[in-house]
């Protein structure tokens, strides 16, 4: 093997990994998020001058990856992008071989978009550097998470008493698997709505605190923040759910925004298709915080990549 | 005690001395000493009493004395996958688990599903060490759709037919497997999978799959499937169905009623179903993936009970070794399976007997006269008088810890590396002849 270990290693994480929120401590997010505030792009410290971060991606990405490319070169790290078309990948090469492949050019942390659950744990089981989840299958998207409760306080005072209803396909969502953990680990009250085929009853199981709702006005009363997710047309192919219903009885509009509290946010990880899971006016307007969340995640990657290589100081 | 140059020579005759004889089928459960002589047991008889000669004694003190071990399912990778497992090692693998004959599954590459490939895997040259009963193909290349020889299978030496790994789907084909097995009085073993519900699904659909990220495959779709084949051999009233390693409650239900309604109807269990859980996956550990996945907490309680109360016929390890590189990559690619040989009668008797209290001769009966009803094994199963010299020695007190390392497969994929162990095979014997003793 031309890593010199045992094939069988199965160590823990490098320090700094970020592969998901559930396992994190309270802790450990509060510091990543007061970090994050001390974070800005426009007059960074080179806390990272001269480490090699390769942004390893399997999967397409606007905001992700060029949010992290920004985050590590601001902190006067060089980036590497490789993505499955144009490299070894694409000759068949396993996800370990690329990883070690990688450790041996001197990456010294590797930030990994993957269509399966659980490549970048598998990577961080191998490899002695940081290994940083940029979303995984269907499971976690642990960035967005981060970034997204970054945004909501700082439109909200704390998480203290919060109500978040979150709507859309569920099921197929790591930015919905993410946000869970997060906010239930503050107590937060979590509604899942929309159909049984992208909110099946098991959902509500996954962290304390949640429940399901197949009523978007049910779901809205009382919310402070709202979430919603893109409608994966794609994959509507074959199932029972007709695009016209879902418009109709779960389409974010302004009228539907008005049970919500006064002071409530709009969120929506991206890409956002206007006029399927939410009208222009609702995308466009005073209670949107949706380009806010691009924004907050260049600081918040900024910390995450700080926390990776040991300078969150 | 018998040393371990001994091995390889065969004894004309040798006395078991001392131990405590379980033999479910002969409804004995008592020390009594055992003589066999030229492959054949010879005598049994209450302590010191048997009255013939033998060249060699075996202590068997504090030992349980059984008929040799018969496992229902196994994936030996010959013809054609050599790097995961040979008929040479994974026979080894059985012998150290107390296997004295294991029967091996067709999905090989090429499939066996014609008479040459079943006389080719019976060869002396495979290097067997224990006895080799090959599970043929059901259809041509297991796709599904035209039935094989049976006939000249079984005349080759098949023990029943399967598309193992596949599900017969098709209706009608499965009619007409169970009609022409019902003819040659051939058993047709089912993996019960209805894969139109599984694609893309990597293990147990419940709150794991749902808070990793996987798809999963139902319970339901394992259950249809036994459904339906449990209304076909009812129909087809001398057809004879196997469920092969059977994993959730409503397909056990499904056994159940085609036993009380007098089909012939067998099912085996795997020792990774009575012991894990889905949540044992933990953070995508592939040595916990196989097909059928690792079932819910409820499913498991089901199979505990049936195998308390005998509706379950056989346990089966579906010992399925593969290579490093086949399993070290992402979940949702990783092939399915673990290896089993090695584990399961330690897994038997520290789960089964000593957790939840069933009789070791309950155990004992599951790997020996149970699996020897689901197929036919004429002299085996039983050490009555005449009967083949297939004898497992075990001590169902000894403390160990199984390392992986030291597996005699060559593969290593299994999720009870470290485990510590109460009961450990001490000797296989294999047609008299001892081919594994403990070091």
């Amino acid at each position: 093997m031309m890593h010199g270990l045992p094939s069988h290693a199965m160590n823990k994480p490098a320090r700094g990994s970020l592969l998901g929120i559930e396992h994190l401590e309270d802790q450990e997010i509060l510091g990543l998020l007061k970090l994050a505030r001390r974070m800005n792009p426009l007059k960074a410290r080179p806390l990272l001058r001269n480490k090699r971060i390769v942004l390893l991606f399997y999967e397409a990405s606007t905001r992700t990856r060029s949010s992290f490319e920004i985050a590590a070169t601001s902190l006067g790290a060089i980036t590497t992008l490789v993505q499955s078309s144009g490299s070894s990948i694409e000759k068949g090469e396993s996800l370990l071989d690329t990883g070690y492949t990688l450790r041996a050019v001197g990456a010294d942390a590797i930030v990994i978009r993957h269509p399966a659950a659980g490549a970048p744990h598998l990577m961080a089981k191998h490899l002695d550097i940081p290994v940083i989840n940029a979303g995984d299958g269907m499971h976690e998207h642990p960035s967005q998470a981060l970034l997204d409760a970054f945004t909501i306080l700082k439109h909200k005072k704390s998480f203290k008493g919060l109500q978040v209803a979150i709507i859309g396909d569920i099921f197929h969502s790591r930015v919905t698997r993410s946000n869970c953990h997060l906010l239930a680990k503050f107590g937060v009250k979590i509604t899942l709505c929309g159909p049984p085929e992208f909110v099946p009853e098991v959902s509500a199981t996954l962290a304390p605190g949640l429940r399901v709702s197949r009523h978007i006005e049910e779901a809205l009363r009382g919310a402070d923040v709202i979430m919603l997710l893109r409608l994966q047309k794609e994959r509507l192919a074959g199932q029972k759910i007709r695009l016209q219903d879902y418009i109709a009885r779960y389409q974010m509009t302004a009228a539907r925004l008005k049970l919500a509290r006064r002071d409530a946010i709009v969120m929506h990880p991206g890409p956002i298709i206007r006029g399927l899971e939410l009208t222009a006016e609702v995308a466009d307007g005073p209670q949107s915080a949706i380009i806010d969340e691009v924004h907050n995640g260049v600081p918040t990657r900024m910390a995450i990549l700080a926390r990776a290589l040991g300078k969150a100081r | 005690m018998l040393r371990a140059k001994n091995q390889e020579r065969k004894s004309a005759s040798l006395l078991i001395k001392g131990g405590h004889f379980i033999d479910p089928a002969a409804k004995i459960n008592a020390p009594m000493d055992v003589l066999l002589r030229d492959g054949r047991v010879a005598e049994i008889a209450l302590p010191n009493k048997v009255r013939g000669g033998a060249d060699e004694k075996f202590d068997a003190r504090g030992l349980i004395v059984s008929p040799g071990f018969i496992d229902l399912h196994v994936h030996l990778r010959e013809p054609g996958q050599s790097y995961k497992e040979t008929i040479a090692t994974g026979t080894a693998a059985a012998a150290a688990g107390g296997f004295t004959s294991v029967c091996t599954m067709p999905n090989t590459a090429p499939v066996v599903d014609s008479a040459e490939w079943v006389a080719w895997l019976r060869h002396p040259e495979r290097g067997a060490v224990v006895n080799v009963f090959p599970i043929a193909a059901a259809t041509r290349s297991s796709r599904g759709t035209a039935l094989t020889d049976f006939a000249a299978l079984q005349k080759a030496g098949a023990v029943a037919v399967t598309d193992d790994g596949k599900p017969i789907l098709d209706d009608e084909i499965m009619r007409a497997a169970l009609r022409l097995g019902a003819e040659l009085n051939l058993p047709v073993v089912q993996h019960a999978e209805d894969t139109r519900l599984t694609e893309g699904c990597s293990m147990h659909e419940g709150r794991t799959s749902f808070r990793l990220g996987l798809r999963g495959m139902s319970a339901a779709a394992e259950a249809n499937i036994v459904d339906r084949d449990v209304h076909l051999a009812q129909q087809l009233r001398e057809s004879r169905l196997h469920v092969a390693h059977i994993s959730t409650s409503d397909a056990l239900k499904a056994v159940r009623r085609g036993k009380r309604g007098k089909a012939r109807v067998t099912c085996e269990v795997t020792p990774h179903h009575f012991t894990l859980l889905d949540e044992d996956v933990g953070e995508y550990n592939t040595n916990f993936k196989m097909n059928p996945p690792l079932r819910s907490a409820s499913d498991r309680e089901a199979i505990l009970v049936a195998l308390a109360d005998g509706t379950v016929d056989a346990i089966a390890t579906d010992h399925a070794p593969h290579a490093t590189h086949e399993k070290e990559v992402e979940f949702e690619r990783a092939a399915f399976g673990i290896t089993g040989l090695e584990t399961a009668l330690a897994l038997a008797i520290t789960k089964l007997h000593r957790e939840h209290k069933i009789p070791l001769m309950r155990i004992v009966e599951l790997f020996t006269a149970g699996p020897a009803r689901v197929f036919d094994f004429p002299g085996r199963g039983s050490l009555a008088r005449g009967n083949v010299a297939d004898v497992t020695i075990f001590d169902p007190k000894k403390r160990w810890t199984f390392e992986a390392g030291k597996s005699r497969s060559l593969s290593h994929n299994t999720p009870f590396d470290g485990w510590q162990f109460v009961g450990r095979v001490v000797a296989t014997i294999v047609g008299g002849r001892v081919v594994y003793l403990v070091d």
